[in-house]
């Protein structure tokens, strides 16, 4: 194991050629070469000759097929799943009912706001609903925040560090559909789980087929039901990556602009700073209404 | 924009801070937020029958002060009354006194008229009639 990590150090600094990586957009050919490298993934999977590491074209990245992974999405997805639960850990292992403190009024506030929307949307009986709709919004959000940090300073640290000037670095897990597919996954597992936990798996099926023309007409029922139910994490995961990503370009063609760069990012990032609660709270919202209509009979 | 392995991670990844989520953080928030929402209650409860209970005092308050004024009205009046009673019986009594004077005085002159003495024990009862009807 230390051998194969060690040689994926050599093969990440291998392409350095003693360049020092240049900030900004300097260093490439042409804009659409410069956008396209931001949204290339740091992959980490079986390469072409048959070594396991991390890719270094977009060809070798797309040769890997299905069981690689996009080491820097994934991995900035999970350091800020810890800085969430470790942020709410604190706060939760000195929780008071007395007068709470700065932390544990922002924290409250966000349980307060997914205890609300699960008591306005939600009419069942599930603990575990709570830990997820609150899990989703903090983990969303912070994914989403990482669209403000200006588009060239994680990935240029990252090349830096590794000095590899040409390595793929993208630093929002939203823009990644990978990480928002993995999102609306858990939740369709979530559904599946509770439909056929509430309702029995005849109950589920009957749901799907006998309605809403009864039973002489299941194909038809069929053919209106499924896709329907189907849409259902297709829609979630695509709504948040369109959103992000939209936004993610715009961000890199403005860094493209030089100077310009300075007045231009300033108003879309206040604009964008909209859609990113936003996506997250809806996210939120959805799951709830989703989980709630697998808990209700018809 | 291949999907790859990544959704498995994500979804492991999404189950293992939910689950943490729900067996570490959420409960002991949750329950500070009632255990305050409870107190809150219980103070504003307390409040509600404090102002209950200081409204009962004042109207306490008032009817004890306006029996007292009728008390003292009444202990005024009967004083005024008694004030009166003894000075109508000192009136009485020092008319009654003066009559005597007045029928001795009457007395003495008619001795000193008749210039004779009058036998006051044989007189007494004219005496008398003469001073219950002055």
């Amino acid at each position: 194991m230390a051998e194969t990590a060690e040689a994926n150090a050599n093969e990440l600094s291998a392409a350095a050629h003693g360049e020092h990586a240049a900030a900004g957009a300097e260093k490439y050919a042409s804009g659409s070469e410069y956008i396209g490298h931001h949204l290339n993934f740091l992959t980490y999977g079986k390469l072409p000759d048959g070594h396991v590491g991390f890719a270094h074209t977009v060809e070798e990245a797309n040769a890997m097929g299905f069981w690689s992974i996009h080491v820097d999405t994934m991995g900035i997805s999970a350091l800020l799943g810890l800085i969430f639960i470790g942020v709410f850990l604190l706060v939760s292992r000195k929780a008071t009912s007395g007068v709470p403190g700065g932390l544990q009024n922002a924290v409250e506030f966000v349980v307060e706001m997914v205890q609300n929307s699960i008591k306005n949307t939600f009419h069942g009986k599930c603990d575990f609903l709570g830990p997820v709709a609150l899990t989703v919004f903090c983990w969303i959000l912070l994914m989403n925040l990482m669209d403000l940090v200006p588009v060239d300073m994680i990935p240029g640290a990252v090349q830096i560090a590794a000095s590899n000037p040409h390595l793929f670095f993208k630093a929002v897990p939203t823009t990644d559909v990978n990480i928002t597919i993995g999102f609306s996954l858990s939740v369709f597992i979530l559904i599946l789980y509770y439909s056929i936990k509430n309702k029995g798996i005849g109950g589920f099926v009957g749901e799907l087929t006998l309605q809403p023309f009864g039973k002489w007409a299941i194909p038809l029922n069929i053919v209106m039901e499924l896709p329907a139910f189907l849409a259902k994490p297709v829609s979630l995961a695509l709504r948040l990556f369109g959103n992000l990503f939209a936004g993610e370009v715009i961000f890199l063609v403005i860094g493209l602009m030089g100077y310009w760069q300075l007045p231009l990012a300033l108003p879309w990032a206040i604009f964008h700073i909209l859609v990113i609660p936003l996506q997250a709270y809806l996210f939120m919202m959805l799951t709830i209404v989703y989980i709630n209509q697998a808990h209700q009979h018809h | 924009m291949n999907l790859n392995a990544t959704i498995i991670g994500q979804i492991i990844a999404f189950f293992a801070f939910a689950w943490f989520c729900q067996a570490l953080v959420w409960p002991p928030i949750v329950t500070a937020l009632s255990d305050r929402q409870k107190k809150i209650a219980d103070g504003l409860e307390a409040a509600s029958r404090a102002g209950k209970d200081l409204e009962l005092a004042q109207e306490r308050a008032t009817e004890m002060l306006r029996e007292a004024k009728t008390n003292a009205a009444g202990i005024i009046d009967q004083a005024n009354k008694r004030a009166n009673q003894i000075v109508d019986e000192a009136k009485d009594k020092a008319r009654e006194h003066l009559r005597h004077q007045v029928a001795v005085l009457a007395v003495a002159g008619a001795e000193k008229i008749l210039q004779s003495t009058v036998d006051a024990k044989v007189h007494g009862e004219l005496l008398n009639k003469l001073a219950a009807s002055l």
